[in-house]
C-alpha cells in the first residue's frame, strides 16, 4: 500500500469537505473493493475519507411502499432486516448469496453501486426493482445511475446517502456465483411492480456492465412464468467471456437464472 | 493400545498454540538489525535483460542495496539444479538449461526474479523497486507443450533444442505390440491432467541471518526438509559450507510438496545477508506464490489399453507430455518418469506396458512435485480408462475392475514396482456397500424424474509410498537416499525427547510420534516432546514428503526406541537383580515378569545417568539412534466411489454422496488419518472441479489471485464417508502405509467418471466447471 491519509468522517457535509481537500480523494465504504486495490497498488489515493461512521448513512426505512435502505448499511445488516425480509424478501436472499460472511459484515450497498464492478449483485437488483439513488445533491434514477463498466452518474465527490426501492408485487433474485470469486458469473434478478410492469435485470453477463434483459420482459409481462422464458432467444453478442464462462454460456444462464428467479419469486 | 496409544483417537497436541494464535512461523520471527526484501520479477515469460538502472532507488529512503543476477555471478554463486538424473532412450542424459536465482541476461517465464532491494522496511523496499528502472527486450514465447515442440516454436534454452528436456521410455514396447495385435478389444483415450497451484496457506518465505565473526548463517525458512536444504545450498550454491550453516524451519503452514524444492528467493536472502552483513527477510505474498511456487501436474497424454475376449487387459501403451515449465526444478525430473510410470499397472493385473514421457520447456512456472507426484496422474489415467472401457465393453465398472484385480502377492509389475501387499476386492466391497451401489439405479431414474442427471463414479488408486529404498531410487538417479532418522533421549527424570528428520508442517507429527513411545512405554504422551526442523538440534535427516514420515520416519523412531529399551532393560534388571530377559515394560515401569518387583522409568533414566551402579562395561547415559532406510516402496491403495448430480441446465455439479475406502495398514491416530484424507479428497475434487493455473498463448499467467483461481471451499465438497480396510504392510515392523496424498491420488477420477456418467458423454476434460459440463451435454 502507498501512503495515504485515513480521514473518519462523522457527517455527510464533513466527508464531501475533506474529499474536496485532498488532492486524489477517494471514499472509503466497506474497503471490499478499494483496500484490496490499495494493498496491491493499483490505486493509491491521497486521501481516504471513510463514510463507514456516519450515522446518517446507517440503517433501513420501510415508508408505505418504498423500502429505504441507507448507503452506509452493511450486507449482513440488509440481510438481517425485518423490513428488507418482509417488504423485498429477494434483497435480503441478494444479500445471503453475496460474497462470503467477511464480505457481508463489511460491505455496503452504497460502496457496491458506486464501485458498480460488472459482476456485483446489487446493481441488478436497482435495476429491476427501478430504484432511486440518493446522493448528497440530488436523486438519480438506476435507469441513469449505471453507465457501464465501474461507471456511474455520481460526479466527484457526490456521496451516496440512500437507495429507494418501490416495493414490488413481486421480486426474485437468482444468481450462478463465479467459482473463484462468488461475484456473480451471471445473476437475473426480475421485478413485477404493483403496476404491473415487468422489469428483469442481468448482472456479470454484459460487456457494459449491469443491464435490462428486454425479450425476457416481454414474455413475463405476457405470462409470469418460468415456462413463459422457454422460447426466449438470448444473444451472446456483447457478453463477457473469461475462463469461468463462455458467452454462450452466460447467455444460457441468462435465460435458467430468470426462469428459477421467476420460481422463487415471491 | 492404550488411551494413547497406537489407534487411539489422541487429539493433537500441536493445535493448541495453532488454534491460540501462538504458532510461530517465519514472518513471525523478527531478528535484531534485520532488513527486508522485495524482488523485482519479469513482466514478459521471455526477454533479454538489457540493462537494469538501479541509480534512483538506490537514493531513496532506507535503501540498503539493489542487488542483481550480474553480481551473483560475479560472486560465483551455483545455479539451481534438478536433483534427479533421466536418461532419454537414446541413452542421452537430460538436456538442462541454467537457472540463476536472479536473472542476468535472460528471463523465461513471469514472475522470474531479476533483482532484488534491500531496504529498512518491506514497504520502503517496494517503493524503491519501484524506482529500478528494467531496459527489456521482449523475445517470442511460448506456453503451450504442443506448440513448443513444433519446428520453429521459440526456444527457451540452448541445451535443449526443441525445447525437449528428455524422451524417456519404459516397459517392454514388443511385448505390449503382440499384446495389441491379438486383442478383441482396443479403448484408446486422450487426457489432459490440469496444472494447479499448490497454494499452502503459509506462503513461502525466509530469514537469512550472517554472523560476520564466526562466519556463520542461520536461515529460517519454510521447508519440509531443512536439511536436504542445508545440503543442497552447501554443495552446490557456494554460499556457506554445510557446518557454517544451520537451516530452521520452525512452523510451517501447509508445504504440500510445494515446499520441498530449493528456490531462488532463499538462496537470495542467504547470500545477500553476507553482501550487506544484516539479517534479511522475504515473505511472500499470494502473487509472488501463484508465481513462483512450483505447480503442480500438466499432462497432455495418450493412452491405449488392450482387452482380450474375456475383459481381461492384456496390454497398455501410453505416450505423455509433461510441462516442465522454464527450468527444471530440484525433482521434477522423477515426477513423470519414476514416480508416475511406475504406477501405470494401477490395481490391475496388466501383462505388458510401456510409457513414453516426453519432458517439455515452456515459459510459464517450473512444474515439480505436488501432493501426490506423478501418482494422481497416473491414477487418473488409469481410471478414466478403466470406465472407458467399461462403457465401451459395456460391462458394469466395478465387475471390469474386479475381473483383472491384482489378487496374489507379492506382485511384480511390468514397470519395475513389486506390490507387497493388498486386497482390492475389499476395499471396492467396501464402497460398494457404503455407497448402496446395487441401489443406484433406482437413484438415478427418481433424480430423472426431478430434473437431474445423476451418476456414479468409481475410482481405485494405488500408490507407491514411504518414499523410498534409497538403493532402489539411487540405481534410478535420484541423487540422495531417502532414508529417515531418529534419536531417542530420555532425560535424568525419565521425560523423553524424539528427534526425528521428518518435519511436521500440518500431519500432526507432534502427537502420532507420541503415541508409538505411549504405546511403547506406557507413558503419557505428555512426557514426550517431538524435536524436529532444525539442523543444529537434529541429527541429519531427509524429511516429509511421499506420505513417508510413518512409514519411514516413525520406523526410524522404532528402531531407536528398540535400542534404548534394550538398554533400560539391561539398567532394570541390574537394578532388580533379574535377568535381562525377564523385564517387561508396561505403564512405565520395568517389571520382572510374573513378580510384583519394578523400578520405574525416571528411576532407571536417573540411574543410567548418575552411572553410580551401572552394569560392567556399560556407559552411563540413555540416548539411542538409528538410521532407517526402507526395503521397498509401501502402496496404499483403496475404492473411491463418488455419486453426483448435475443440472442440466447450468452444467454445475452437486454431491450426493463421496465413500473412500482405504487400505493404508495400521493406523496410528485414525482421527489425524481422517483429517489427511479429508484435505487430500479435496484436493482431488478441487482439480477435478476448479483448480487450473491457466496461461494466454504468450505465457502471461491469467490466474494468479484467488479472484481467477477457484480453491475449493468448504461447501463446494460434500461430507465424506470414510472407512478403511487393512492389510498390513510387510516391510516395515509397524505395518504402516501411509496416508498423506491418497484422497488427491484417488479422488478427481472418481469425480470425474460420475459427471461423464450422469451426462453420457466420455470426453470430458478437468476441471470440469459448469461451463465446460454445460458445453459437453449440449455438444453435437
Amino acid at each position: 500500500m502507498y501512503q495515504t491519509t485515513y480521514h473518519r468522517a462523522s457527517s455527510v457535509d464533513e466527508a464531501a469537505s475533506l474529499f474536496a481537500k485532498g488532492s486524489e480523494s477517494k471514499f472509503l465504504a466497506g474497503g471490499q473493493t478499494l483496500l484490496p486495490v490499495m494493498k496491491q497498488r493499483l490505486a493509491g489515493p491521497s486521501d481516504v475519507i471513510d463514510l463507514g461512521r456516519i450515522k446518517e448513512l446507517q440503517g433501513v426505512e420501510l415508508s408505505g411502499d418504498t423500502l429505504t435502505i441507507k448507503a452506509a448499511t452493511t450486507y449482513y445488516d440488509i440481510m438481517t432486516n425485518a423490513d428488507v425480509k418482509q417488504a423485498i424478501p429477494a434483497i435480503a436472499y441478494l444479500t445471503s448469496v453475496l460474497g462470503d460472511p467477511a464480505v457481508r459484515y463489511r460491505g455496503t450497498i452504497g460502496g457496491s453501486i458506486a464501485n458498480n464492478d460488472p459482476a456485483a449483485d446489487f446493481p441488478a437488483a436497482l435495476l429491476a426493482l427501478g430504484a432511486t439513488v440518493k446522493t448528497n445533491k440530488r436523486s438519480i434514477a438506476a435507469d441513469d445511475f449505471f453507465q457501464g463498466l465501474f461507471t456511474t452518474a455520481l460526479e466527484d465527490g457526490e456521496i451516496i446517502t440512500a437507495v429507494s426501492f418501490p416495493v414490488p408485487a413481486k421480486a426474485g433474485y437468482e444468481k450462478m456465483r463465479h467459482p473463484a470469486s462468488r461475484f456473480a458469473l451471471t445473476g437475473v434478478f426480475v421485478a413485477q411492480a404493483k403496476s404491473g410492469e415487468v422489469r428483469v435485470a442481468a448482472t456479470g453477463a454484459s460487456q457494459t456492465g449491469v443491464m435490462r434483459v428486454g425479450a425476457i420482459e416481454a414474455a413475463l409481462k405476457a405470462n409470469w412464468s418460468p415456462s413463459a422464458i422457454d422460447s426466449v432467444s438470448i444473444s451472446a453478442n456483447g457478453l463477457l467471456a473469461d475462463i469461468h464462462g463462455t458467452a454462450e454460456y452466460r447467455a444460457n444462464l441468462i435465460k435458467v437464472m430468470a426462469q428459477r428467479a421467476v420460481a422463487a419469486a415471491r | 493400545m492404550g488411551v494413547e496409544g497406537i489407534g487411539a483417537r489422541v487429539v493433537r497436541k500441536e493445535d493448541k498454540r495453532f488454534i491460540t494464535g501462538k504458532g510461530r512461523y517465519v514472518d513471525d520471527i523478527k531478528l535484531t538489525g534485520m532488513t527486508h526484501a522485495y524482488f523485482i520479477r519479469s513482466p514478459h515469460a521471455h526477454a533479454k535483460v538489457k540493462k537494469i538502472d538501479s541509480s534512483a532507488a538506490l537514493k531513496m529512503p532506507g535503501v540498503v542495496a539493489v542487488l542483481t543476477g550480474q553480481q551473483l555471478v560475479d560472486d560465483k554463486v551455483g545455479n539451481l539444479i534438478c536433483g534427479w538424473a533421466i536418461t532419454s532412450k537414446d541413452g542421452s542424459p537430460m538436456k538442462m538449461g541454467a537457472w540463476p536465482a536472479m536473472a542476468p541476461e535472460t528471463v523465461r517465464f513471469v514472475g522470474q526474479a531479476i533483482a532484488v532491494v534491500i531496504a529498512e522496511s518491506k514497504n520502503l523496499a517496494r517503493d524503491a523497486a519501484e524506482a529500478v528502472v528494467v531496459d527489456y527486450e521482449e523475445l517470442p514465447a511460448v506456453a503451450d507443450m504442443h506448440a513448443a515442440i513444433k519446428p520453429g516454436a521459440p526456444q527457451l534454452h540452448p541445451e535443449a533444442p526443441g525445447n525437449q528436456v528428455y524422451d524417456w521410455v519404459i516397459g517392454d514396447e514388443g511385448a505390449v505390440n503382440a499384446a495389441f495385435s491379438k486383442a478383441a478389444n482396443v479403448v484408446k483415450l486422450d487426457v489432459t491432467n490440469n496444472r494447479l497451484a499448490p497454494n499452502a496457506m503459509e506462503p513461502r518465505a525466509a530469514i537469512a541471518d550472517y554472523d560476520t565473526a564466526e562466519e556463520h548463517f542461520t536461515l529460517y525458512t519454510t521447508s519440509q526438509n531443512p536439511h536436504v536444504a542445508r545440503l543442497v545450498l552447501s554443495a552446490f550454491y557456494n554460499i556457506a559450507p554445510e557446518h557454517k550453516l544451520r537451516v530452521i524451519a520452525p512452523d510451517v503452514g501447509g508445504g504440500f510438496g510445494s515446499k520441498i524444492f530449493i528456490y531462488p528467493e532463499e538462496m537470495v536472502a542467504l547470500w545477500a545477508s553476507k553482501k550487506v552483513g544484516r539479517p534479511v527477510k522475504w515473505t511472500g505474498d499470494r502473487t509472488e506464490a501463484f508465481l513462483t511456487d512450483a505447480h503442480g501436474r500438466d499432462h497432455i497424454t495418450h493412452a491405449e489399453m488392450a482387452f482380450d475376449a474375456n475383459n481381461k487387459i492384456i496390454g497398455l501403451k501410453v505416450k505423455t507430455y509433461a510441462n516442465f515449465g522454464a527450468y527444471m526444478s530440484l525433482f521434477s525430473s522423477s515426477v513423470p518418469t519414476y514416480l508416475y510410470a511406475t504406477l501405470l499397472s494401477g490395481q490391475y493385473n496388466i501383462p505388458a506396458i510401456h510409457a513414453e514421457v516426453i519432458g517439455v520447456y515452456t515459459n510459464t512456472t517450473p512444474v515439480d512435485a505436488y501432493r501426490g507426484a506423478g501418482r494422481p496422474e497416473a491414477s487418473y489415467l488409469i481410471e478414466r480408462l478403466m470406465e472407458t472401457a467399461a462403457r465401451q465393453l459395456n460391462v458394469d465398472p466395478a465387475q471390469l475392475r474386479r475381473t483383472n484385480f491384482i489378487t496374489q502377492f507379492p506382485h511384480q509389475t511390468p514397470v519395475i514396482m513389486a506390490y507387497d501387499t493388498g486386497d482390492f476386492n475389499a476395499s471396492l466391497d467396501a464402497a460398494m456397500k457404503a455407497i448402496d451401489y446395487a441401489g443406484f439405479p433406482a437413484r438415478k431414474a427418481k433424480a430423472k424424474a426431478d430434473g437431474k442427471l445423476r451418476g456414479i463414479g468409481v475410482s481405485c488408486y494405488i500408490e507407491a509410498c514411504g518414499i523410498a529404498p534409497s538403493k532402489a531410487v539411487g540405481s534410478l538417479g535420484a541423487g540422495v537416499g531417502l532414508w529417515e532418522s531418529a534419536e531417542v533421549r530420555v532425560n535424568p527424570v525419565g521425560t523423553i525427547e524424539i528427534l526425528t528428520g521428518s518435519h511436521s508442517h500440518g500431519q500432526g507429527h507432534e502427537t502420532t510420534f507420541c503415541q508409538l513411545v505411549a504405546e511403547r512405554l506406557g507413558v503419557p504422551i505428555s512426557q514426550v516432546s517431538i524435536v524436529h526442523g532444525d539442523t543444529d538440534k537434529v541429527q541429519f535427516g531427509m524429511g516429509t514428503y511421499g506420505s513417508r514420515s510413518a512409514a519411514v520416519g516413525l520406523t526410524a523412531i522404532l528402531k531407536a526406541m528398540e535400542k534404548m529399551e534394550s538398554k533400560a532393560k539391561k539398567i532394570a534388571a541390574h537394578a532388580l537383580e533379574a535377568s535381562e530377559a525377564d523385564i517387561v515394560i508396561e505403564n512405565g515401569e520395568f517389571k520382572v515378569t510374573g513378580t510384583d518387583k519394578a523400578i520405574a522409568l525416571p528411576m532407571v533414566a536417573l540411574a543410567a545417568y548418575t552411572a553410580h551402579n551401572l552394569p560392567d562395561g556399560m556407559e552411563p547415559g540413555l540416548k539411542e539412534s538409528a538410521f532407517y532406510d526402507p526395503t521397498n516402496f509401501t502402496f496404499p491403495a483403496g475404492a473411491y466411489i463418488c455419486e453426483l448430480e448435475v443440472d442440466p441446465g447450468t452444467g454445475k455439479t452437486s454431491f450426493v454422496n463421496f465413500v473412500a475406502a482405504d487400505d493404508f495398514g495400521r493406523l496410528i491416530n485414525p482421527m489425524i488419518v481422517e483429517g489427511q484424507v479429508h484435505g487430500g479428497l479435496v484436493q482431488g475434487i478441487g482439480q477435478a472441479l476448479l483448480e487450473h493455473a491457466i496461461y494466454d498463448a504468450n505465457g502471461q499467467p491469467v490466474t494468479a489471485s484467488f479472484m481467477d483461481y477457484a480453491m475449493p471451499r468448504a461447501d463446494d465438497v460434500p461430507s465424506f464417508n470414510l472407512s478403511h480396510t487393512t492389510t498390513l504392510c510387510p516391510g516395515n515392523p509397524l505395518g504402516i502405509k501411509g496416508c498423506g496424498e491418497a484422497g488427491a491420488i484417488g479422488a478427481s477420477a472418481a469425480v470425474i467418471n460420475a459427471i461423464t456418467d450422469a451426462i453420457g458423454k466420455n470426453n470430458l476434460e478437468m476441471p470440469a466447471t459448469p461451463d465446460r459440463v454445460w458445453r459437453t451435454i449440449h455438444a453435437a
